[in-house]
C-alpha cells in the first residue's frame, strides 16, 4: 500500500491526467444516459470536480480541495494557474479579432461597472451584517469582486484577519456560484454569442468562475469571456484599496 | 512540428504575462494586469500573420490545438482544487456577499450586450 501511495504522489501530474480522463468519461455517460444530453458533459465533470474538492476540504481541512490529499496532489499542478492560463491563451486560436475589437469599449465599460457594482453590493451586504467601519466594508466589498482582490485590498488598508477571511470566502462563493450557475442563467441573459460573453467576463470578473462557467455553457465562448475577465482582478486590486476606499472614508466620516 | 506550435503558444504566454506583470508594477499594484488577455491578442495576431506567410502547417497548429482541447480537463482539475468547503460553510454574510454581486451583474449583462450590438450596426 505504501509503495502505491508513494508512487501516486511522486507521479502526481500523470495520475491527475488519468483521473480527469476517467471523470470526463463518466460525465459523458451520465450526460448521455441520465440527462439525455440536456446537461453538457463538461458541466457535470466540473460539478464532480467541485464535489471532490469539497470532500478533500472536509477530509484534510486544507484550502486546495482534493489536492491536499497527497496522492491527488497532481490536481494542484494540472489545475494550477500556469497550465490553466496556458490553455486559456490557446483558446484564442479560433477567436475572432474583429469581434473583440468591436466589443472592446463595451468590454472596458463592463469591467469598470463589474468592479463598482460588485464592490457596492458587497459593501451593502456587509452593512446589513453589522460592519460599519470603512476598512472592513471596503475589504468585504473587494472580496465580492474576487477572492484575490479581497485579501490584497485588506492587506493594503490594514483589515483584521477575520474580515480578510470573510472577504476571501465571499470571493470563493462567487467563483463557485458562477461556475455552477452560468449554464442555467445563460438562456435568460442572452449568453449565446461572443459579444455577450465578453460583457459577461467583464461583469463577473472571477477568472476561474467565468472560464469554467462558459466551458460548461459553450466552449466556443471561453476565449471572449476570458479576455475581459483577465483584466478584472488586476483592475480590482487597483481600484478597491485606492479610489473606492477613499470614497468609503469620505462617505462614512 | 508539434513543438513549434507549443513554442509559439509559450512565446505568447511569456510575453503577454510579462507585459501584465510590468503593467501591474507601473500602476503600482502587486498583481498581474491582463497578462492572459495580452497573450491571447498576441496569439491571434501571430497566428494570422503566420497563416498568411504559410508558416503554419498542420502539425504546428496541432501543437496549439492540443492545449485548446486540454482546456476543459484542466478546468475540471481546477474545480477539484477550489476551496469549496469554505464556500459552503462560510456563513450568511460571505454567501450573500458572493451571490448578490452575481445577481446584480447578471441583470446588467443584457443591457450592456444591447449597447454593444447597437454599435455594430453603425
Amino acid at each position: 500500500m505504501e509503495i502505491i501511495a508513494k508512487f501516486l504522489e511522486k507521479n502526481g501530474l500523470v495520475v491527475a491526467f488519468l483521473l480527469v480522463g476517467i471523470i470526463i468519461y463518466v460525465s459523458g455517460i451520465i450526460s448521455d444516459k441520465l440527462t439525455n444530453k440536456k446537461i453538457p458533459a463538461s458541466a457535470i465533470a466540473i460539478l464532480i470536480g467541485l464535489i471532490l474538492a469539497y470532500i478533500g476540504g472536509v477530509y484534510t481541512r486544507g484550502e486546495k480541495g482534493i489536492a491536499d490529499i497527497k496522492i491527488f496532489s497532481g490536481f494542484g499542478m494540472m489545475g494550477g494557474s500556469m497550465l490553466r492560463d496556458f490553455a486559456i491563451v490557446s483558446t484564442a486560436m479560433g477567436a475572432s479579432f474583429l469581434v473583440m475589437k468591436r466589443t472592446g469599449w463595451v468590454g472596458a465599460l463592463s469591467l469598470f461597472l463589474g468592479i463598482v457594482l460588485s464592490f457596492l453590493s458587497g459593501v451593502l451586504v456587509a452593512l446589513l451584517g453589522g460592519y460599519t467601519d470603512a476598512i472592513s466594508l471596503t475589504t468585504i466589498g473587494a472580496g465580492a469582486c474576487t477572492y484575490i482582490v479581497g485579501p490584497v485590498t485588506g492587506a493594503a488598508i490594514g483589515a483584521n484577519s477575520d474580515v480578510m477571511a470573510l472577504s476571501i470566502a465571499a470571493g470563493v462563493v462567487k467563483a463557485v456560484a458562477v461556475t455552477i450557475g452560468t449554464p442555467f442563467i445563460a438562456k435568460y441573459i442572452g449568453l449565446n454569442n461572443p459579444h455577450t460573453a465578453m460583457v459577461f467576463g467583464g461583469l463577473m470578473g472571477t477568472t476561474s468562475g467565468v472560464t469554467a462557467g462558459l466551458a460548461a455553457t459553450d466552449p466556443k465562448l471561453v476565449p471572449y469571456g476570458a479576455l475581459t475577465a483577465t483584466f478584472y482582478t488586476g483592475l480590482g486590486c487597483l481600484f478597491c484599496p485606492s479610489i473606492l476606499f477613499l470614497l468609503m472614508k469620505i462617505i462614512l466620516d | 512540428m508539434i513543438i513549434y506550435g507549443v513554442a509559439i503558444l509559450a512565446f505568447c504566454y511569456v510575453i503577454g504575462q510579462l507585459f501584465g506583470e510590468f503593467l501591474g508594477k507601473a500602476i503600482g499594484i502587486d498583481a498581474n494586469v491582463g497578462g492572459v488577455g495580452f497573450a491571447m491578442l498576441l496569439l491571434i495576431i501571430l497566428s494570422d500573420w503566420f497563416n498568411k506567410k504559410g508558416f503554419l502547417d498542420r502539425n504546428t497548429e496541432n501543437g496549439i490545438m492540443f492545449w485548446n482541447q486540454m482546456y476543459i480537463p484542466i478546468v475540471v482539475a481546477m474545480s477539484a482544487t477550489q476551496n469549496v468547503r469554505v464556500a459552503v460553510s462560510s456563513g450568511f454574510i460571505a454567501v450573500l456577499a458572493g451571490l448578490v454581486p452575481i445577481v446584480i451583474c447578471a441583470i446588467t449583462i443584457p443591457i450592456l450586450a444591447k449597447l454593444s450590438k447597437n454599435t455594430q450596426l453603425d
